[in-house]
C-alpha cells in the first residue's frame, strides 16, 4: 500500500507509538513568537527545566505586537528575548529584523520538504507549502517540543484536493481557498492533512502555495501540504546549494517524499477554477464566503494589507497595481504592513511603497499588528475593513468590528472605491 | 486528577472559536489567573451572561467543532481558572481537543442525538463523568439519562499522568 507524503514524514521521524491512533515525532523546527511562548518559558524555569532540545533547531520571532505597545507586551518579548540569549538561539529576530513568522522563516530558509514543524499559532500549516508537515499546537505542545524535540499526533488522514483547470487572471490562490473554505465548511477539514494537488497547485509560485495552506487551518485542517517540486528547489536553492549539486539534483532527492500513486486518502476532492471570480468573506465565520459581484457596494473603513496570508512581495505588487495613479476615497483609511524587513526593502526599491504612500496609505513595519486586533489599525464598533488577512472571527480586528477577507488586489479596490468591488473592472 | 463532575453551562452554536473564548487582546496577560474574568467575552448567544454564567459551572456542553480557529492554549485555561474542566461536545478541532488532554482536562465527544438528550434535560442539569469506566451520567428535571463514550487511550493517559508535560518527561 503507497503512502502519503504525512505517512511519509510521519514514518522517518517516529520516535514512539504510544498506542494504535498515536506517534510522537522527532522534530526538525520548533518555532516561537512572544504571545504563546512566554508562559512556556515561564513553567519551565518555574519547574527548574529552563533549557531547550537543540538551540540550533528553535527559531523565535517578535512578531505580534512589536515594537512593543504597553507594559505588558514590553515584558513578553523581554521574556522571550532573555530566554532566547540564554539558551543560546542563535535565530532570534527582533526590532529591526523581525516580521510576521510565518512569512518570515520560510524567507531565512528555515523551513525544507520532509521536516516535522510546530509552533505556538495555528497558521503554522502555512509552511506545508515547501512539502513539509508544519502543525500549529498549543503552549503544552510548544513547551515539550522545546524541552523533548518531541511533538505527539495522532495518525493523519488526508483528505486530497485536486485544483484544476486555468486560474482566471486576477483570480489568486487567496480566491481559490476561500472558495475552497467555504465549500467544505470551517469544520470539513478537521484532523485532516489537507493536500493541494493539481495543475494549478503546480504551476503556483511559493508564495501563492503559501497563500493557499495559510487557510487550511480554517477548514480545520492539521496542516496543508505541496508536493515539493522544481519551484520549491528554486525557492531554496540559496539555502541548499552546498547540500546538493544542481537545482536538478534537489528536484529528484525532494521525490522521496512524494505521495504515492497508490496512497490512500480519507476524501479526494476536485476543483476546476477555470471560471472561478474574486471571493470574499460576509460573516464571521472563514466559510462565509461570496463572490466580490455579489458583495459590490458594502461599504469599508478600512483596507488592510499585510499578514502571513497575503503580506508578500508578490501581495504587495499586486495591490499596487491596482492603486498605481488612484487614491484611497475620502472615507477610507489604508495600512499596509509588509510582512518582513526583506519585503519592505524590496517593495521601496521596487518604487511600491512610493504608490502606496501617494495613494494615502499609511505603511507600518513589519508585524502582525491588527490582523488579530492588537495594535496598528484596531477597529472601533461598527467600522468595517477589508482585509488580505486568514480571520474574521466576530471581534478579530476589534471589538464590534467586521472583517472581510479578500486578495490584495480586491483590498486595494476597496480601497480606491470605499466599498467592495470586483477590482477586473475597476 | 481534576474534578470531572458538576454543573452545567449549555453553549448552543456550532463553531464557536477560541478568539469568543479568550479574545486576542487578552493574550498579553502572563498568568492564566489573570484571564479568568474575560472568559466567553466575544461569544454572542442569546440568554448567555459569560462571566455569571460560567461561575455557576463546571462543565460545558455545546455543539459541534468547538474551539476552532486560534491555538491558543488560553482557551483551555480560561476554562481551568474558572474550574470548568470538562467540555462535552458533538466534535473538537484538533488544536483545542489536544490542549484540553495537554493539561489533564477532558474533551468527551458524543453523538449529535446524544447531545441532543442532555440539552433536553433542561437548564439546571448535574453531569458525572467516571472516566475509567467512560460513561457520564446527566440529572436534571426530575430525569437522569446515561450515556457511554470513547476517549482514544493515549488521550487517557495524558489525563491519569496529568498532562502531556508530565508525560513526556517521564518517557522521552
Ligand atoms: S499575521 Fe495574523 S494570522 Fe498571521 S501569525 Fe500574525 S496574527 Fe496570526
Amino acid at each position: 500500500m503507497g503512502k502519503t507524503i504525512s505517512e511519509k514524514i510521519f514514518a522517518s521521524h517516529l520516535r514512539d507509538a504510544p498506542s494504535d491512533d498515536n506517534v510522537v515525532l522527532d522534530l526538525d523546527v520548533v518555532m516561537c513568537h512572544e504571545i504563546t511562548t512566554p508562559i512556556a518559558i515561564n513553567d519551565l524555569v518555574e519547574r527548574g527545566l529552563d533549557r531547550v532540545f537543540d538551540p540550533d533547531k528553535i527559531k523565535v520571532v517578535i512578531d505580534h505586537v512589536t515594537p512593543s505597545k504597553d507594559s505588558k507586551t514590553a515584558m513578553q518579548a523581554k521574556i522571550l528575548r532573555d530566554w532566547a540569549k540564554r539558551n543560546k538561539i542563535k535565530d532570534f529576530f527582533d526590532v529591526g529584523q523581525n516580521g510576521v513568522c510565518h512569512a518570515l522563516f520560510p524567507e531565512k530558509g528555515f523551513v525544507r520538504p520532509g521536516y516535522t514543524i510546530i509552533m505556538g499559532d495555528s497558521h503554522t500549516c502555512t509552511h506545508g507549502a515547501f512539502g513539509a508537515f508544519a502543525a500549529g499546537v498549543g503552549t503544552t505542545d510548544l513547551e515539550v517540543g522545546i524541552l523533548k524535540g518531541v511533538c505527539a499526533f495522532r495518525l493523519p488522514q488526508t483528505m486530497k484536493i485536486n485544483i484544476v483547470g486555468t486560474l482566471p487572471v486576477g483570480v489568486f490562490a487567496k480566491d481559490v481557498i476561500l472558495y475552497i473554505i467555504k465549500e467544505l465548511t470551517v469544520n470539513g477539514a478537521t484532523d485532516k492533512v489537507m493536500e493541494f494537488c493539481g495543475e494549478v497547485v503546480e504551476r503556483m509560485d511559493m508564495e501563492s502555495r503559501m497563500t493557499l495552506c495559510n487557510m487550511a487551518i480554517e477548514a480545520g485542517g492539521t496542516c496543508g501540504v505541496c508536493m515539493p517540486d522544481r519551484v520549491t528547489a528554486e525557492y531554496l536553492y540559496p539555502f541548499i546549494k552546498d547540500q546538493y549539486t544542481s537545482i536538478d539534483d534537489a528536484v529528484s532527492d525532494f521525490e522521496k517524499w512524494h505521495s504515492d500513486p497508490d496512497a490512500v486518502y480519507a476524501d479526494e476532492l476536485t476543483f476546476d477554477v477555470s471560471d472561478l471570480i474574486p471571493h470574499a468573506t460576509y460573516g464571521f465565520k472563514p466559510d462565509e464566503v461570496k463572490t466580490v459581484v455579489e458583495l459590490e457596494g458594502t461599504p469599508v473603513d478600512q483596507v488592510y494589507i499585510g499578514s502571513c496570508t497575503n503580506g508578500r512581495i508578490s501581495d504587495l505588487r499586486e495591490a499596487a497595481a491596482v492603486l498605481k495613479g488612484h487614491k484611497l476615497a475620502p472615507s477610507v483609511r489604508g495600512i499596509l504592513a509588509p510582512a518582513t524587513p526583506l519585503v519592505y526593502s524590496t517593495a521601496m526599491e521596487e518604487g511600491l511603497i512610493k504608490i502606496f504612500m501617494d495613494a494615502g496609505f499609511c505603511v507600518t513595519n513589519p508585524t502582525c499588528g491588527a490582523c488579530l486586533g492588537m495594535s496598528n489599525g484596531v477597529l472601533a464598533k461598527g467600522e468595517v475593513c477589508a482585509s488580505t488577512t486568514n480571520r474574521n472571527f466576530n471581534g478579530r480586528m476589534g471589538k464590534g468590528g467586521m472583517v472581510h477577507l479578500m486578495s490584495p488586489r480586491s483590498a486595494a479596490a476597496a480601497g480606491v472605491k470605499g466599498f467592495i468591488t470586483d477590482h477586473r473592472v475597476l | 486528577m481534576k474534578k470531572f463532575s458538576g454543573a452545567t453551562l449549555f453553549l448552543d452554536r456550532d463553531d464557536i472559536n477560541t478568539d469568543e473564548i479568550i479574545p486576542a487582546k487578552y493574550l498579553t496577560e502572563n498568568s492564566k489567573v489573570d484571564l479568568g474574568p474575560f472568559v466567553l467575552e466575544d461569544l454572542k448567544l442569546a440568554g448567555l451572561s459569560p462571566k455569571s454564567d460560567v461561575d455557576k459551572a463546571q462543565i460545558i456542553v455545546t455543539r459541534n467543532n468547538f474551539g476552532c480557529g486560534s491555538s491558543r492554549e488560553h482557551a483551555v485555561w480560561v476554562f481551568e481558572v474558572n474550574d470548568i474542566n470538562v467540555v462535552i461536545a458533538e466534535g473538537f478541532s484538533r488544536i483545542f481537543r489536544q490542549n484540553m488532554f495537554n493539561c489533564g482536562m477532558l474533551a468527551i465527544e458524543l453523538a449529535p442525538s446524544d447531545i441532543d438528550l442532555l440539552f433536553s434535560l433542561g437548564s439546571a442539569v448535574e453531569i458525572t463523568v467516571d472516566l475509567e469506566k467512560e460513561t457520564l451520567q446527566g440529572t436534571g428535571g426530575g430525569k437522569s439519562l446515561d450515556f457511554a463514550f470513547k476517549l482514544n487511550s493515549f488521550d487517557k493517559e495524558l489525563v491519569r499522568a496529568g498532562g502531556w508535560l508530565a508525560y513526556a518527561d517521564k518517557n522521552y
